[in-house]
């Protein structure tokens, strides 16, 4: 399969998920397990552009698919995607575990929706839970971070 | 959202220390260092940890909520490939002892001398090893090759249970005939204590009005988003343990093993890595039994729980039923409050009286009412343990106080924030003697603050009067909206301690090591704003350092609101003492007076003269010991200074919430639409931070008043073991949570720090349920209940319209 941009392969027991697979094999551990029975959203990635619960899904399912974890959003310099520097401004984080999966999350709604409304939003992201901050830094965080891409579109397209 | 900082701010006093530098990156709100490595998946949490040779374990649990086990045999599980060991309880005799949790948070001598509360100990094994107690203790450990195998094993360890009789309900377990769960503490009261103030009978004798009732708070899960895991080795030639753990309290879990497994403090390093949340996560089996059993096998061992055993365990809180008697005049004023409340403390009472103690410290909330009695029981049951989870005993007892005040209002026909406003201890009442002591034993007198004025200014920021206008044109239209306050008082920064250690390295960085640990709360960055205040530095030049045994000899943890006021203090007392410091050898090396110098932005200059200045890099190779120090006489050697702060008491912080809902009373559905708050927590180090700490407690308390609950059926099983049963608020269940704020610096520390951290989650019950009955007025719709289930509300309205047509009143349709 492709992860992040990389061929990457491995052998592994059927019953593996994609989650235990991009962890313990991939060492991509930024993807988190919260609840393992699909609910939290924590270990959201993007296969083939959508997003999934990779608690979820077998790790042979994903065979020759294109992954997308939160270890793929910064660009190759290091410099933050638009939507993690969002949430670190808007204080859209505190203990940072469902963090992963928000932004993930984050970058398929804003993929689709350019510029979403709060309510819209608010629909996208009720598959992730966080019990830290209330969410309303994270939804102040999305609105920034569109604003953000938005920008930088137009002004490549100037 | 609207942020005010209100006036009389004023220098703070209280602690002396010789000088306290004026604020100027204290109360920015800078962005927070942790955050980079978060956002990019480079945070390191317990399951992200891997050492050589790790092998996995899995917990076997009781599946019966109380019984004797009569057999073992995991021969069965030995015999599946990959397994290394099962232990079990029996295996652990003699070998690793019993624990009680809270059993270091000792009752202060002053409050055992004050109160003369009853506390029956009774400790927990790590593995039951006899009698099980509740459903989902710890009763056998499996070791295996990979996690998958370890739980494969799980199920063919055998375990015969023979069953004993259950008890699910606190009242119950009082009754005579009940089953005892701890045969040796003769029944099941394991904690037992009366306060009070006045003279409630007389004040009820007189009072023109008297309401009995009787409250209850649902129990609610902390469900950090990280389950709990710990990993251990134990180093093959010298047997030194290193231990890491998803715990807010490294040195406290060390003190636990050290004495368990009999072993020195400092051959044990405890470790408390990135932390997904606590909420209240606290000390637990696995703690010891996954160190112990590492050190058996001579390999690294890692346990990571998952969520179900998450919801069975990790870590129940709330579960109270408080009856009352309140004395009240045609006035709406509250004259007497007589409580006698039970917490349900599950199978082992870990918390002494913790959290039944600080219900009683909190329950007179805001208001001056001049007789109270507060009798609280701790009460065992074949449930999972109740220890603190984010507000410990004040949403329950606030629940409580904010519904009488409403309904007080009610039988009075005052409105309702008129009748709060009555009620509140008055500015010129302030400093106010509760005449009843705190939990540490210390006479309980409120901060400075100003209640009527925190209730005017959320009144305008809900704007009230447009609110009743919009209610009532709703109403026409058939929407029922309603809205409710509720306002809280919160002792914070708790003691008994809390250190810091400052030094400066020979580039001039800075380090701060403190025993405090935080888990989202942002001390990486706080810390770094005071200590670059008072030593003279940037926050960049910062490093906040924490969750390690090895950095600082004594260190209590982050949890009670404290480590802003306690670690924040520590840190700021540390970091002027390392500046005196480096101005003295500044002193020595420019051959000047030290009260020449100042100290600014890293560098040491003489004042007049910038030219002659020197780095704190420069000062801090001048410190390094050896014929090129530039010592003052007798001065220790490193550019260092660490400061214990004892907190003489807790400072108060304080807060106002209002809810404003929309009801559906054909569904029973709660939508709440707006949220906000105007809280006080003194001298605000990061107010961005502080906002982030009030919306997550919002949104934990909205959690209690309307979704989250552990259910047991009666025979003692739970019934809410996933995510589709147990319900978190998400982003549509919360709404948008305005947040202003008071600013009544503490007069207890020299910052004027007060805690902050579990505020947000104390007002949303009673504001929400107070909402909630506005919203169906003219029906007096009677909620006496948090969580409010939409079909628990359903009966609550079929109650009330039955008997509002018995009575002849109107229904809340008309």
């Amino acid at each position: 399969m492709e992860v992040n941009g990389e061929q990457r392969s491995g052998s592994v027991e059927p019953r593996t998920t994609l989650a235990d697979f991009l962890r313990d094999e991939l060492g991509l551990t930024g993807t988190h397990l919260g609840c393992e029975h699909g609910v939290c959203g924590a270990c959201t990635v993007l296969l083939d552009g959508h997003s999934v619960r990779s608690c979820l899904m077998l790790a042979v399912q994903a065979d020759g698919c294109s992954l997308r974890t939160v270890e793929g959003l910064a660009a190759e310099g290091g410099q933050l995607h638009p939507i993690q520097e969002a949430f670190s401004a808007e204080h859209g984080l505190q203990c940072g575990f469902c963090t992963p999966g928000f932004l993930m999350s984050t970058v398929e709604l804003l993929n689709e929706v350019p510029e979403p409304s709060e309510e819209q939003i608010r629909s996208h992201l009720s598959g992730n839970l966080c019990r830290c901050t209330g969410y309303h830094h994270i939804v102040k965080a999305v609105l920034r971070a569109a604003e953000v891409i938005r920008g930088d579109v137009a002004a490549r397209q100037a | 959202m609207t942020e005010q900082g209100n006036g009389n701010a004023r220098a703070a006093r209280g602690v002396p220390i010789e000088s306290v530098r004026p604020h100027q990156f204290v109360g920015q709100r800078l962005r927070r260092k942790e955050d980079a490595r978060l956002v990019s998946g480079k945070g390191r949490y317990l399951a992200d940890l891997v050492v050589p040779g790790m092998r996995h374990a899995a917990v076997l649990r009781s599946p019966v909520p109380h019984g004797r086990i009569a057999e073992f045999d995991a021969s069965e599980a030995l015999a599946l490939p990959g397994v290394d060991a099962v232990f079990t309880g029996r295996d652990l005799i003699g070998k690793v002892g019993p624990f009680v949790e809270g059993g270091r948070l000792e009752i202060s001598p002053m409050l055992m001398e004050k109160v003369h509360p009853e506390v029956k100990p009774h400790a927990m094994p790590v593995l039951a090893a006899d009698d099980v107690h509740f459903v989902g203790q710890p009763v056998a450990v499996v070791v295996a090759a990979s996690r998958y195998l370890a739980e494969d094993a799980l199920d063919l360890v055998r375990v015969d249970y023979e069953e004993l009789p259950v008890v699910t309900d606190p009242e119950a377990a009082l009754a005579p005939g009940a089953p005892v769960l701890h045969g040796h503490l003769g029944d099941n009261v394991a904690a037992h204590f009366v306060i009070a103030s006045g003279d409630v009978d007389a004040e009820l004798g007189s009072a023109p009005h008297v309401y009995r009732g009787r409250f209850e708070v649902g129990r609610q899960a902390s469900n950090a988003m990280e389950p709990r895991g710990v990993l251990a080795t134990s180093d093959r030639g010298t047997g030194d343990l290193t231990v890491w753990c998803t715990n807010a309290r490294p040195h406290l879990v060390r003190t636990f093993l050290s004495e368990m497994l009999r072993m020195p403090l400092d051959r044990i390093r405890v470790i408390s890595p990135d932390m997904g949340g606590s909420f209240g996560t606290g000390v637990f089996s696995e703690d010891f039994l996954i160190p112990f059993v590492a050190r058996q096998l001579g390999r690294p061992v890692r346990w990571v729980e998952d969520r179900s055993e998450n919801l069975l365990v990790t870590r129940h809180g709330r579960d109270q039923v408080h009856l009352v008697e309140v004395g009240y005049d045609d006035d709406g004023r509250i004259l007497a409050l007589k409580d006698r409340f039970l917490v349900d403390a599950g199978a082992y009472n870990q918390y002494a009286i913790t959290v039944s103690y600080n219900a009683a410290a909190h329950a007179r909330n805001q208001f001056d009412i001049p007789a109270v009695r507060l009798e609280g029981l701790n009460v065992l049951t074949n449930k999972a343990p109740v220890a603190p989870v984010r507000g410990a005993g004040r949403p329950e007892v606030t629940f409580m106080m904010d519904r009488i005040v409403d309904i007080v209002a009610h039988e009075t026909g005052i409105d309702p924030v008129d009748c709060r406003r009555r009620n509140l201890v008055r500015p010129e009442q302030m400093p106010y003697h509760a005449d009843i002591p705190y939990r540490d034993g210390v006479d309980i007198v409120y901060d400075r603050a100003d209640f009527p004025a925190q209730l005017a200014q959320l009144c305008d920021l809900v704007d009230y009067g447009a609110f009743r206008k919009e209610q009532a044109e709703a109403r026409r239209r058939g929407r029922r909206l309603g809205i409710g306050f509720s306002s809280y008082m919160e002792g914070s920064g708790f003691g008994p301690h809390e250190g810091a250690v400052v030094r400066v390295d020979t580039n001039g960085h800075v380090t701060v090591y403190t025993g405090a640990n935080a888990h989202g709360q942002g001390l990486a960055t706080t810390l770094a704003q005071v200590c670059a205040d008072q030593l003279g530095v940037t926050p960049e030049d910062v490093t906040v350092r924490m969750g390690d045994t090895s950095y600082i000899p004594y260190g209590v943890g982050t949890f009670a609101s404290r480590s802003a006021v306690t670690a924040g203090t520590a840190t700021g007392v540390a970091a002027g003492l390392v500046r005196e410091k480096a101005l003295a050898i500044a002193a020595e090396v420019l051959e000047v007076s030290s009260s020449d110098l100042e100290l600014e932005e890293g560098t040491v200059k003489v004042r007049g003269t910038p030219s002659r200045q020197i780095s704190l890099g420069e000062v801090a190779r001048a410190a390094a010991p050896g014929p090129r120090s530039r010592l003052p006489a007798g001065m220790d050697p490193v550019l260092e200074a660490e400061h214990y702060y004892v907190p003489p008491t807790v400072t108060w912080s304080s807060g106002t919430h209002a809810a404003v809902v929309e009801v559906d009373e054909e569904t029973g559905f709660v939508r709440v639409l707006r949220y906000l708050t105007v809280d006080d927590c003194g001298q605000m180090l990061n107010p961005t931070i502080v906002e982030g700490q009030v919306h997550g407690g919002v949104a934990l308390g909205l959690g209690e008043a309307l979704t989250e609950e552990v259910i047991y059926d009666a025979a003692g099983q739970p019934l809410t073991g996933t995510y589709m049963d147990y319900l978190l608020p998400t982003t549509t269940e919360t709404p948008p949570i305005t947040v202003a704020h008071q600013v009544f610096p503490s007069e207890v520390n020299p910052f004027g720090i007060k805690g902050c951290g579990e505020g947000g989650a104390v007002g949303p019950p009673a504001a929400v349920a107070n909402a909630i009955v506005d919203a169906l007025r003219p029906l007096d719709v009677r909620i006496s209940r948090v969580p409010i289930h939409p079909e628990r509300l359903l009966e609550l309205i079929e109650e009330a319209k039955a008997e509002a047509a018995q009575d002849g009143r109107p229904s809340a349709r008309s």
